[in-house]
């Protein structure tokens, strides 16, 4: 850890191969996630964007290629591991624990960072219902700044898409993590919700925490990103700042042959 | 040939082996035929092949109907016990979940076996075998000609069963369901009938291996849930959901067991099967022929 | 939603307390704290199970193995080798612990159909053991003469007093199990039962605590197993049969799967009807059975403890 600079990326991809049987979802891609940044990654749909998070999340292993987070090799890891080196997610679906509170989600997105031993929790130890007891602050203070304070009681799947979408955040944010893989956050959100995602998006950069992005909404990327990968058909096609990939042509031409427009879901 | 006891012995235990095998086939082509339309794996495929056995006992041996009317009676009263599982036991489920299904099936597959035993009591019950009990010898080597019939049947089985997906628009539209049941609906194929289908398709099975076994092995209300979880062991071993691979399957395990419970303890007889299922699934559970990639995105 | 109230607790303890002195009044049930023994029993295999199934959502059909393993272990150690009993129970209770990790750690990688197979084919593997092993198990018909239960020379040797070591027991496992189900232990189930994926991505190490789980469970159903042995003094492999592994499942399923209150609630209701009620129906009792539980999984997936809720539900409307 130590002879890491700030310069140095938080997560470098090399020579990544995906196939799935006879399918080659990623094609030899190399990806260097800037420290401290907010990285995108768009393409059109089948480009292999949420392929390339579950690699990097370790849901499965890729079939060929180095993943290297704080310059350690990670792609032989499980998840919950990645999440223990301080690799957090969100999921394009929305995979809330919808069945607890708001407040209950995040809490568990702390379970990293507290003590849960078997006999003890049996017990009810003292020293674990004080933990409980603070553990619930943190809790509320991260509800308080993901801005769903007010809501802490209702169960996550009772929520309107646009605050699970911010709730789903919070809670990956709960696990302190180095670096936060958004899956797109804006998607099915109204304009205003799309906003408020933003510029929580941006918060969390202003906090020190790296984030990586996959959206289609090209207006809230090229709004906060500092960086953009392009895929298409799991190739690297371009790569660049929000400018440089609005006048690639490669760009262009990758999403106009789907059927034209930036906003294709 | 009085000079090689061993090797007798052994072609022996391969022949009641391919036997068994075969019934487990059977049981194990049932299970795919119900889980490659739904999903689900019915716990109570074991009862239809016990009730095959047992309501032929009544309309053969009770009610004396001659073999070529009896067979198809008792095919066609298990199918409707199979219509009647699907219609009270599985659609009326208004949230299905792997948990549901299964403790449904289960709930079936008791009811099923309770009436067994009010209806025909505990005691087992033997059926004439199809063609006389004279045994065929070859070289030293017996075979029933029940034998013969069993997997005869699981040959037509398997004859009949592909020529119905392959050649006819209802075999096609159960395949089609098999593999995209949202596709499936855009198209206009009821999907609900074909749950239903193969629910009945998988009971007349079930019934046919039952009716087929009795004559070897006798038959009481108490052998479903064996019968459907060595079934289910042929099934995982040859890949479920895959056709070959539940002939393959049944017919691997029943050679194992045969051949085990020969040279080894035979009280385990029944154990030796299923520390197959055990090490099937621990080690590779999509089988010999299945496929991981497919079953990993399988709804349940 | 999960806290647990200290009222229906107090009152419930209350009620276990006076029970035995209630029942030696009224002449029709005096045999009842007999039965509760056998409650008791059935209540230490579902409230594990019940933390298992409804709260992790693995589901096990074997776990009349484990019974099995508890009992016998005990009937074995003391019978046959002169072990103090509650030793024996110990040992009973880390042999089913250690089984239960050897064949946890690869089932509880197996989803849905596959684990239910798995548990289902485990179940019968360990009855036909019982069965074939007469040596020591006495085979198919069983073992008799394991002595009864003593505590500091005090011998329990009345459905009376083995009514309250038992009825102790699952009140101490039942807080156990409650304060477990509120901590960060009982969060991280939950939360494996809602999205696999998404607890491993907040570092849940979900095999470990399936296993974890599992183990706890098998380790209550052998205890339950060795509690059962030293009261009936006598035990056979059908008592642990593929048959009372569903018989566990109907307990849960009818008292609610995701309530520990309810794990109890099944296991009386169970016990009794088996033990009491169900012999009007003679025959019919298996048939009486699976529709029991047919009807429960249709018409009430949460079990009697989620019909009041169901019943306030219909009634606002």
């Amino acid at each position: 850890m130590a002879a890491e600079s700030v310069n140095d990326p938080i997560l470098e991809i090399e020579e990544l191969v995906m196939a799935f049987g006879g399918l080659t979802a990623l094609m030899n891609i190399n990806l260097r996630v800037p420290r401290g940044k907010i990285k995108a990654v768009i393409g059109p749909n089948g480009a292999g964007k949420t392929t390339l998070f579950n690699i990097i999340t370790g849901v499965f292993p890729p079939t060929e290629g180095l993943i290297r987070f704080n310059g350690q090799a990670i792609s032989d890891r499980k998840p919950h591991q990645i999440a223990e080196l301080g690799i957090s997610r969100t999921f394009q679906t929305v995979e809330l624990f919808n069945s607890m509170t708001a407040l209950e989600n995040v809490m568990t997105g702390r379970h990293l960072r507290i003590r849960s031993p078997f006999f003890g929790c049996g017990l009810a130890l003292p020293s674990l219902r004080r933990q409980e007891k603070s553990l619930k602050q943190e809790a509320m203070a991260l509800l308080d700044f993901i801005g769903l304070a007010a809501k802490s009681e209702i169960m996550a799947g009772a929520l309107p898409l646009g605050e699970r979408k911010i709730l789903e955040i919070g809670r990956a944010l709960a696990t302190e993590p180095q670096l936060v893989c958004l899956d797109e956050p804006a998607a099915g959100l109204n304009e205003t919700e799309t906003e408020t995602a933003a510029h929580l998006i941006q918060a969390i950069r202003q906090n020190g925490i790296t984030v990586l992005l996959v959206e289609h909404d090209m207006k809230m990327i090229m709004d906060i990103s500092d960086e953009i990968t392009v895929l298409n058909y799991g190739e690297k096609i371009a790569e660049g700042t929000p400018k440089e990939i609005q006048r690639n042509p490669l760009v262009i031409e990758a999403y106009l042959g789907q059927g034209g427009g930036f906003e294709i879901g | 040939m009085e000079t090689f006891p061993f090797l007798n012995q052994l072609l022996q235990f391969l022949v009641t082996g391919l036997t068994v095998g075969a019934i487990y086939a059977m049981v194990a082509i049932g299970f795919n035929i119900i889980y490659n339309v739904t999903e689900i794996i019915n716990l109570a495929q074991g009862e239809f092949v016990m009730l095959g056995g047992l309501v032929m006992v009544s309309v053969h041996t009770s009610l004396g109907l001659p073999l070529l009317l009896a067979f198809p009676v008792t095919v066609l009263v298990v199918t409707l016990v199979g219509v009647l599982l699907d219609r009270l036991a599985i659609r009326p489920i208004r949230k299905p979940s792997v948990m549901t299904l299964i403790i449904a099936t289960v709930a079936a597959s008791i009811i099923i076996k309770g009436l067994a035993m009010i209806i025909w009591g505990k005691s087992p019950y033997d059926l004439p075998a199809f063609s006389g009990r004279t045994p065929i010898d070859i070289g030293g080597v017996i075979i029933q000609p029940q034998y013969l019939w069993v997997i005869g049947f699981l040959v037509a089985v398997a004859v009949g069963l592909t020529l119905f997906f392959n050649r006819t628009i209802l075999g096609k539209a159960m395949g089609a369901c098999a593999d995209n049941p949202d596709a499936a609906r855009l198209v206009g194929i009821n999907v609900r009938h074909m749950v239903l289908l193969s629910f009945a398709l998988s009971a007349a099975i079930g019934a046919v291996a039952g009716l087929t076994l009795t004559p070897i092995a006798l038959m009481d209300y108490d052998r479903g849930a064996m019968l459907a979880i060595k079934g289910f062991g042929a099934a995982i071993l040859g890949g479920l959901g895959s056709f070959p691979g539940a002939i393959l399957g049944g017919l691997i395990l029943g050679l194992i067991e045969s051949l085990s419970a020969g040279m080894l303890a035979s009280g385990y007889k029944d154990a030796y099967a299923l520390i197959i299922l055990l090490a099937v699934l621990f080690i590779r559970p999509s089988g010999i022929l299945g496929n991981l990639e497919v079953t990993r995105f399988k709804r349940f | 939603m999960l806290r647990i109230r200290k009222a229906p607790m107090l009152a419930g303890a209350l009620l276990i307390l006076v029970f035995p002195w209630i029942a030696s009044r009224v002449p029709a049930i005096s045999h009842y704290p007999d039965l509760m023994v056998f409650a008791g029993v059935y209540a230490l295999i579902t409230i594990g199970l019940s933390l298992l199934m409804g709260y992790a959502g693995q589901i096990s059909l074997g776990h009349a193995a484990f019974f099995g393993i508890g009992a016998y272990v005990s009937g074995v150690l003391t019978t046959q080798y002169g072990v103090n009993a509650w030793l024996a129970m110990l040992l009973g209770a880390l042999a089913a612990a250690v089984v239960a990790v050897a064949i946890g750690a690869p089932s509880l990688k197996l989803r849905g159909h596959y684990l239910a197979m798995a548990t289902l084919a485990f179940g019968i593997i360990i009855n036909i053991v019982f069965r074939e092993e007469a040596r020591w198990t006495g085979g198919p018909d069983g073992m008799v003469g394991i002595s009864g239960l003593t505590v500091f020379g005090y011998a329990l040797d009345s459905a009376g007093k083995y009514y309250y070591l038992v009825w102790g027991i699952v009140a101490a496992v039942f807080l156990f199990t409650v304060n477990l189900i509120q901590s960060p232990t009982g969060r991280a189930l939950r939360a494996i039962h809602a999205s696999e994926a998404a607890s491993a991505a907040m570092g849940i190490p979900i095999a470990r605590y399936k296993v974890i789980v599992f183990t706890f469970s098998a380790v209550l159903a052998a205890l339950a197993g060795s509690l059962y042995a030293h009261y009936m003094n006598f035990i056979n492999p059908a008592t642990f049969d593929l048959f009372f592994s569903i018989k566990l499942i109907i307990m849960i399923a009818l008292g609610g799967m995701h309530s520990i209150w309810g794990a109890i609630i099944g296991a009386i209701i169970v016990a009794f009807l088996s033990l009491e009620w169900l012999h009007y129906f003679e025959e019919f009792e298996i048939v009486v059975y699976g529709a029991v539980l047919l009807l429960v999984t249709i018409f009430l997936p949460e079990g009697l403890s989620g019909a009041p809720a169901k019943l306030m539900a219909r009634m606002r409307r």
